[in-house]
């Protein structure tokens, strides 16, 4: 998976990133949207709201609900994917919505809900991080106010090496994998999570390699939001 | 107390705007002295008042606001009314009918019905209720023409411009009649067609560039150039 001179599988080095692409306000039906790229990996978000919650139940009286669906497409992956909500779309749905919830301001809007749909259209590996980092920024093209923009990076280990962002095979090869997903201003990590084994030692490497590669993630999220505006004031002059 | 932008620069989500003895505005919070931005959107400073003008968000009720809704539905009781805030809006119909409304007898539909356009007033409004409204003052009521335009509600204060300056321009300009919701909709009607387009276009324009200086002069000029075209043919 990594060799003698520190190269992976697609040329990158061990603490590198995929090559990212991000674009917000791509579906103009929706409140807020993004479109990210990561490496091979292709997600679009929709977001909207807030609005009346529905079913009513769901509803709080001191602050909003947010209803998160985390769908991979059926071609998404190599053998199709059947259309239904799996066991793990439903535990990502979760696990993505209490990794944005901290960054919202929920309780300025009670008996509301803001409705998050992330649809994975190409996946090849880390899509609960990429998912998370296109959903910041859809989330922020609403309008909706928020305490800072999250976003998410993994980092593992693949054959006995730490590495950062890993894609598919590495992952299902490797022998670990640590997402974490982070609020950059604020330092403060709202997801973390850990499948396979390390060492303390190598889990605090990992940890720190995450959060780096988030702020790098970060400067381009920022750059994305703001791409749609700056464009606009240099035409005019 | 510095401050870490300049005026009318571009910020996103989290960015730490100043620091200190300042008072949080729109799209702003407080947290350990620390203010910092929860829109994108561009900064300002009112003496030690930091606040952000959002590029994009939705509609708060706020109680005297004049709003455009449309009625999604008539119960008994009054109506429904969307006017694009989080919450639907409630018409009561002891509002409407003058005396001696009876659920029973007073046919509603015929005074409003599903799909029709208003202009209300927001009266009350707290986050614990949803937002009550009235129609009984004038200029309320019934849209029976003209077009609507909807803008972001934060850029409404633009279109506006100071002390109205922006909309007496256009409504001279153009001989149209403007009647601004601050939900963002806006109700165009004139007395011809293309008028409407020209004052449409106006507003558009406004929006697009909401963030430049001098806009009025830009905008007169964009209208006068729209009429000479069409004086010409």
């Amino acid at each position: 998976m990594v060799d003698k001179k520190g190269i992976r599988l697609d040329g990158r080095k061990v603490d590198e990133l995929r090559p990212v692409k991000m674009e917000v306000g791509v579906l103009p039906n929706a409140d807020g949207s993004s479109y990210l790229e990561q490496g091979r990996n292709k997600i679009l978000v929709g977001v909207y709201g807030p609005k009346e919650a529905h079913p009513r139940h769901i509803a709080q009286q001191d602050r909003a609900v947010i209803q998160c669906r985390y769908h991979m497409a059926p071609f998404s992956v190599d053998e199709r994917k059947s259309p239904a909500p799996s066991r793990r779309d439903v535990e990502l749905s979760k696990v993505i919505r209490e990794a944005l919830e901290p960054a919202v301001f929920l309780e300025y809007y009670p008996r509301t809900s803001i409705q998050v749909y992330i649809e994975i259209l190409q996946a090849d590996g880390g899509t609960r991080c990429a998912g998370i980092t296109a959903a910041a920024l859809a989330l922020a093209d609403a309008g909706i106010p928020m305490r800072d923009l999250v976003v998410a990076c993994a980092a593992g280990k693949a054959s006995g090496k730490i590495a950062l962002d890993l894609m598919d095979t590495e992952d299902k090869v490797g022998e670990a994998d640590v997402p974490v997903a982070y609020m950059p201003n604020l330092d403060a990590i709202t997801l973390l999570q850990m499948d396979g084994n390390l060492s303390t030692e190598e889990f605090e490497t990992a940890v720190n390699m995450a959060v780096e590669g988030c702020k790098k993630l970060y400067e381009v999220q920022k750059e994305a939001l703001k791409a749609k505006y700056v464009i606009e004031e240099e035409k005019e002059e | 107390m510095p401050l870490f932008y300049e005026k009318k620069q571009l910020v996103a989500p989290g960015d730490l705007l100043a620091e200190g003895d300042y008072l949080s505005g729109d799209s702003t919070y407080k947290e350990n002295e620390k203010i910092y931005a929860c829109r994108l959107g561009l900064v300002d400073y009112d003496g030690k008042r930091v606040h952000v003008v959002a590029l994009k968000a939705f509609y708060i009720p706020v109680p005297g606001d004049v709003v455009i809704g449309k009625v999604i539905e008539a119960t008994p009781g009054g109506w429904v009314i969307d006017i694009k805030a989080p919450h639907l809006a409630r018409l009561r119909a002891s509002d409407v009918v003058e005396r001696g409304f009876k659920p029973e007898t007073t046919d509603l539909p015929s005074i409003f019905d599903v799909g029709d356009l208003i202009i209300t007033k927001v009266i009350a409004y707290d986050r614990t209720r949803d937002p009550q409204l009235t129609v009984r003052e004038p200029g309320l009521g019934k849209i029976m023409r003209g077009q609507l335009v909807e803008v972001t509600p934060t850029k409404i204060p633009r279109v506006i411009g100071r002390q109205g300056s922006m909309v007496g321009m256009i409504k001279k300009e153009t001989g149209c009649q403007l009647t601004i919701g601050q939900n963002g909709l806006i109700l165009v009607s004139g007395r011809t067609v293309e008028n409407e387009r020209i004052a449409i276009k106006a507003i558009r324009k406004i929006e697009q560039e909401s963030h430049t200086s001098g806009l009025t002069d830009k905008v007169t000029e964009m209208i006068k150039k729209e009429r000479e075209a069409i004086d010409s043919k």
